[in-house]
């Protein structure tokens, strides 16, 4: 377990880190959004912000705490670059893209974005990003390279869940006040449809090869599953957990398994994760974890489901195989997001 | 929605077919950008309907800004849902449009209710004082061919119980679910031995009601209750010296009722032993709390702010909740007609999205809609009730206010 942290510590290997610190300073220093160092993350880590703390916290794949990296204000969405030398955090309060280099686990710069950016997507050769803006109700598009806004399209209140379909031409977005998902041509730049889901539509997942588009509709207690071929709801699922009535069910944060034959979903208030069978559409079985469970994430290797319980402040790894919470950690105040890095 | 289902049947994401429809579609297009259907759409209007010398309203009221009171017109609250229910109402065709109607007084109900009808407007908002209240609510629907009258500011019990009616919804709470969130808080912290002070208002002795039901429900001790009286006059200084009215030793909390809020006011780290004062200052009930920071509670207070430019209140948000209700109800069943919407609000086959948690339908029984009420002091929220570990056989919001069984209403639908 603590092997990683030994290699680490190694003199020579600390040398490079740092001269290779040293540079990063120099590049963001010139640009501020630095990609200069292609170096892949560390193996063996779990990265989770924690929107209170404005920290990443650095963790092994078994729940070890490593380390924290002080990150812009108020962290929520975590995801890689490319070739995973780049973590791109979205801060909510300091409105900016945090780039953080993922070999040195410094931030090393950040793009600036609108009034409360909530979540994020990119454009498919990953130059752009796009930005649900919550407070001015709209996606905005940034450029990386200049740190330009490209544009922006309005869309209902609070928006939040944010997916760009991999051939880069289309966008969702979730407004949770007005209880649709757009359908945005990015093209264009103009909402195609508004497609209604259920109360308070959240976040996406993308599964069956692109066909379906997954929504947890966190005030219905379900998911609503879009076809993206022809942007109509196929099928609802509702989540039943026993003992609880369908109020306390909030569904948020979703992911996709490693086979992709199935969609781990949060529950938010009922404590509780669910898997659910993406052929059947039945719940193949639901894990106690901690409070207001909402971002979730599983290691690639289909093993372990990391989930960030908000209101407890920590987080549970669960056997995904087994259907049984190992063990869980103390994160800082509400952690929002989790990333892998196998 | 016709547009947009032209939209999709000629699947623009078909580049080919996109150019061959020509200069059409892109029309088309542009509008599903602006979110415009190409068929025209259908106004309803919500009045908001408010008394202009309404006392709350005053300028030195206003700044006087007792906690949970108003602290401005609600018309603002309810433009703030409009513009949220925008956009998903005209996708079914539908425009919500707002008109804001100051009565110069009651006697001018029956002028605007006439005005009203020529207008075609069905649902109110309701901003008034309980007598006007109850004067528009007899009136109104009959004078409009029907109405739906929500209201945002009275916490009067009356109108829940033996004063309901079916064409009336209230998304303010009702008093009795104030105290009873209180009583539900000193429960669960146990402190249960209360000191009672009592004011002499109408309303405030509604208020020692509620309270005392409360305290019984929640298993609440009211020790002494004691009047109390806005005076400087020594011969009586028994009544208003807080130190006076506090000297015994026993309570745990005082609990002050106090609707006008200037005694209460003065109450707090004025008692002569260290209790803390709940009620009508100190720890209060209220439907909405500007620095509430879960549930999307931030985006809808800055949102307010931006409009309003000041922070939003309880009846702010009740008129916010209420518009959005209305909308919910129209996005619903478009076609339905305001019997049939009202049915669907009371049975609550429609819910609404209030950010404070769950989502919010409306009691069958007496129009008041369910919602958790937040415990808190000026400066922030310290608790919702219902509180973890109150229980309720069907549905735990229930347990503030009056349930089912207790309701004196007999006007429901």
């Amino acid at each position: 377990m603590f092997k990683a942290l030994k290699t680490f510590k190694q003199p020579a290997l600390f040398a490079a880190l740092h001269m290779l610190r040293k540079t990063l300073v120099l590049l963001a220093l010139t640009a501020t959004a630095s990609y200069a160092a292609a170096q892949v993350a560390p193996a063996n880590r779990v990265y989770v912000s924690s929107e209170k703390d404005n920290k990443v916290y650095v963790f092994d794949t078994q729940g070890q705490r490593l380390s924290a990296i002080d990150v812009c204000q108020r962290p929520r969405q975590l995801t890689f670059n490319k070739d995973h030398s780049v973590i791109h955090v979205c801060c909510g309060d300091s409105n900016e893209l945090g780039l953080i280099d993922a070999a040195s686990g410094k931030m090393t710069g950040t793009v600036p974005l609108d009034d409360s950016p909530e979540l994020f997507d990119f454009s498919a050769d990953g130059k752009t990003v796009f930005v649900t803006i919550e407070d001015d109700s709209i996606m905005g598009a940034y450029d990386l390279a200049s740190q330009k806004k490209l544009f922006e399209v309005k869309v209902g209140g609070e928006p939040e869940g944010i997916l760009v379909m991999p051939d880069g031409k289309h966008a969702y977005v979730t407004s949770e006040e007005a209880n649709v998902v757009h359908y945005i041509d990015l093209t264009s730049k103009k909402i195609v449809k508004n497609i209604r889901a259920g109360t308070r539509p959240r976040r996406f997942v993308l599964a069956a090869d692109g066909k379906e588009l997954w929504v947890s509709n966190e005030l219905s207690a379900s998911v609503s599953i879009i076809s993206t071929v022809d942007q109509t709801v196929k099928h609802t699922i509702k989540f039943k957990i026993k003992g609880m009535r369908a109020s306390d069910i909030t569904p948020v944060g979703m992911t996709l398994s490693a086979d992709g034959k199935s969609v781990w979903v949060g529950l938010g208030k009922a404590n509780h994760v669910a898997e659910v069978d993406l052929a059947t559409r039945e719940v193949r079985k639901t894990v106690l974890v901690g409070k207001r469970a909402w971002g979730l994430t599983l290691h690639p290797d289909g093993k372990t489901l990391y989930v960030a319980n908000g209101m407890s402040d920590d987080m549970t790894l669960v056997d995904a195989v087994a259907g049984k919470a190992i063990r869980t950690v103390a994160v800082g105040r509400v952690p929002h997001s989790v990333l892998v890095q196998p | 929605m016709r547009g947009a289902v032209r939209l999709a049947t000629v699947s623009p994401w078909l580049p080919g077919l996109k150019a061959a429809m020509g200069a059409g579609l892109v029309c088309c297009l542009a509008l599903a950008g602006g979110l415009a259907s190409a068929a025209p759409l259908q106004n309803v209007t919500v009045a908001v309907v408010s008394l202009a010398s309404d006392a709350r309203y005053t300028a030195k009221q206003l700044e006087r800004a007792y906690p949970d009171h108003p602290a401005g017109r609600v018309v603002d609250a309810a433009r703030m849902a409009v513009d949220d229910a925008a956009l998903e109402l005209q996708e079914l065709g539908l425009a919500l449009k707002l008109k804001d109607v100051p009565l110069a007084d009651a006697q001018a109900l029956s002028k605007v209710l006439a005005e009203l009808k020529a207008g075609h407007v069905q649902h109110i908002v309701a901003d008034l004082p309980v007598d006007v209240l109850v004067a528009l609510v007899k009136a109104a629907p009959g004078a409009l061919g029907g109405a739906m009258i929500v209201n945002v500011s009275s916490d009067n019990d009356a109108l829940r119980n033996e004063a309901c009616s079916a064409a009336l919804l209230h998304t303010y709470p009702s008093r009795q679910m104030y105290t009873d969130a209180l009583a539900q808080y000193l429960a669960v912290r146990n402190w249960r031995k209360v000191l009672l002070l009592q004011g002499s208002l109408p309303e405030d002795q509604l208020q020692g009601a509620a309270m005392l039901l409360s305290a019984k429900r929640y298993g609440l001790k009211i020790l002494q209750t004691k009047p109390f009286k806005l005076s400087g006059d020594p011969r009586e200084r028994d009544l208003f010296n807080t130190r006076l009215l506090t000297n015994e030793r026993a309570h745990e909390v005082v609990a002050v009722m106090d609707s006008q809020g200037e005694f209460a006011r003065t109450l707090p780290y004025a008692t002569q032993w260290p209790r803390p004062v709940v009620g009508s200052n100190g720890l209060m009930a209220m439907a909405w709390h500007p620095q509430w920071e879960r549930n999307g509670g931030p985006q809808i207070s800055r949102r307010f702010q931006k409009l309003a430019k000041r922070p939003m209140q309880s009846q702010d948000w009740a008129a916010w909740i209420a518009v959005k209700a209305i909308a919910a109800g129209l996005a619903d069943n478009p076609k339905a007609d305001l019997a049939k919407q009202l049915q669907q609000l009371r049975t609550g086959a429609v819910v609404v999205d209030g950010n404070k948690g769950p989502a919010l339908t409306f009691r069958a029984w007496d129009g008041q809609l369910r919602q958790p009420i937040m415990l808190g002091h000026g400066d922030g929220v310290v608790g919702m009730a219902p509180l973890e570990g109150v229980l309720h056989p069907t549905e735990v919001l229930d347990t503030l206010g009056t349930d089912q069984k207790e309701s004196k209403c007999q006007q429901r639908s």
